[in-house]
């Protein structure tokens, strides 16, 4: 009889999915922000290289990274004489990939909701002696907080939800890389499908729990109750 | 004094204008299209010349001959837009105190309060500006475009949504104190009365060229003729 739940799994998982999302958001929200005030013609290709991870399949995503951080590269033997250890089967080569891999689930909702704050106001911002860190911060973000929220959901669940970056690069090392989509793979493979049954249960609990959050406060827009964007 | 020589293109339009003024307040005419918002952005700093040079009271704002382009926060001017464009999230008050942070608290609170008044707007500070008509949000910006103490004051139809009684005194208390703190105004208007009642400089473009420089009375002379024919045929 197994465990009814395996709860280092679950534990690992959030800890990857938390750490994950605190690091896409320092990065994503000036990314965003700089695709979409910037004027430079190489922000085209940039935001091209920020979205790539949505179309490239997840196992092939891993297998780069997992030579690119493995003993046969600059990269990957540098890291490991910073470290001490290969970032790949570790929990910070979890992370590594896992950033990669859910950054335009944090990007793309922020690009769009920056898009969407009027102008007018960013220009009245600057005018009033905001440098790009006040417009993001007193401005942009404030305004775009429902594309804020929605960037924290996509890449926290994305995070959660991840398997094919996750098996590559970290493999399935119980308290260090096994997630709790990989516990799922390996019930599966074992015909437990019961146990199955329950973690994919858990899985899906997070990602209705998490939409439903997201939704609502697309509601609260329709229906007028949010703030808008221009005065 | 404000000096400027400025080529802009924006699609096919494109902007061609060399001037130099020192009045207290000068007025940009020209009809809808002629080029005078265009202008005022460039002035701002919120849109980059061609090519180009500005310069405020001898200090350069922008030359693109060696690639200068000061930002707009850092150009001491300031632009009221027909559209007031104030901050949705903050109260009036926070709005008007936004270009204020080197102050400490008290002096922000008290500049606050000081704009305010000028404007006319001081039962407003509490409120937000969802909650303005659009007269009191015009209002509104004006204070907080004036409280940071710019040297030059862009106004592009700012007072549109005010009736003419009000916005003349508001024009008038304006006036009065841009001449007692020594700033600049430059003002674009399509209407004709707006720009004669000034009776400022007047700088009259047409398709984004300078086309004449004077006194209102005078380079607004056909113009007039034309309004005088305008209302003699509407009374008949």
């Amino acid at each position: 009889m197994t465990e009814l739940m395996d709860w280092q799994a679950f534990a690992l998982s959030l800890r990857l999915a938390t750490v994950t999302t605190a690091i896409l958001l320092a990065i994503a929200v000036p990314l965003a922000a700089l695709l979409v005030l910037g004027r430079s013609r190489w922000l085209a290709a940039l935001e091209a290289l920020a979205t790539l991870p949505m179309v490239l399949p997840p196992t092939v995503l891993g297998f780069f990274l997992l030579v690119l951080l493995g003993p046969r590269t600059a990269v990957g033997r540098g890291i490991t004489a910073l470290l001490g250890h290969p970032l790949a089967f570790s929990f910070n080569g979890l992370v590594v990939g896992s950033v990669i891999y859910s950054l335009p689930f944090a990007v793309q909702p922020l690009v769009a909701g920056f898009a969407s704050v009027d102008t007018a106001l960013v220009d009245a911002a600057r005018l009033l002696g905001a440098g790009p860190v006040r417009l993001v911060t007193s401005i942009l973000v404030p305004l775009a907080r429902r594309s804020l929220l929605a960037a924290i959901v996509l890449s926290f669940l994305h995070t959660i939800g991840e398997f094919g970056v996750v098996l590559m690069l970290g493999g399935d090392i119980p308290g260090s890389t096994r997630t709790l989509s990989i516990v799922l793979y390996n019930q599966v493979e074992n015909f437990d499908y019961a146990a199955a049954n329950r973690t994919a249960a858990i899985l899906l609990g997070m990602s209705v729990i998490a939409l439903a959050l997201i939704y609502s406060q697309a509601q609260g827009r329709l229906s007028g109750t949010g703030s808008k964007h221009s005065a | 004094m404000l000096e400027f020589s400025l080529h802009a293109r924006r699609g096919s339009f494109q902007l061609q204008v060399e001037c130099a003024f020192s009045s207290d307040w000068t007025v940009v005419f020209g009809p809808s299209g002629s080029g005078k918002s265009t202008l005022l952005r460039l002035l701002a700093g919120l849109d980059r010349p061609t090519r180009g040079r500005i310069a405020l009271d001898k200090r350069t704002l922008a030359d693109t001959a060696i690639s200068l382009h000061l930002a707009p926060g850092r150009r001491h001017t300031a632009l009221v837009a027909q559209q007031p464009a104030l901050f949705p999230h903050l109260s009036v008050a926070a709005n008007v105190a936004y270009g204020l942070r080197s102050l400490d608290r008290a002096a922000r609170a008290a500049r606050v309060e000081e704009m305010l008044a000028l404007a006319g707007a001081t039962n407003l500070a509490a409120r937000r500006p969802q909650d303005l008509s659009g007269g009191e949000a015009q209002r509104v910006a004006l204070a907080r475009a004036l409280a940071p103490a710019p040297r030059l004051l862009l106004l592009d139809e700012p007072f549109s949504a005010l009736d003419g009684v009000a916005s003349d005194a508001l024009l008038e208390r304006l006036q009065l104190w841009l001449k007692e703190n020594q700033v600049q105004a430059v003002m674009a208007t399509h209407d004709v009365t707006d720009a004669l009642a000034m009776g400022a400089e007047v700088l009259f473009l047409r398709e984004g060229r300078l086309t004449a420089l004077g006194p209102a009375a005078q380079v607004l002379a056909a113009e007039r003729e034309r309004l005088t024919v305008r209302l003699q045929h509407r009374s008949d």
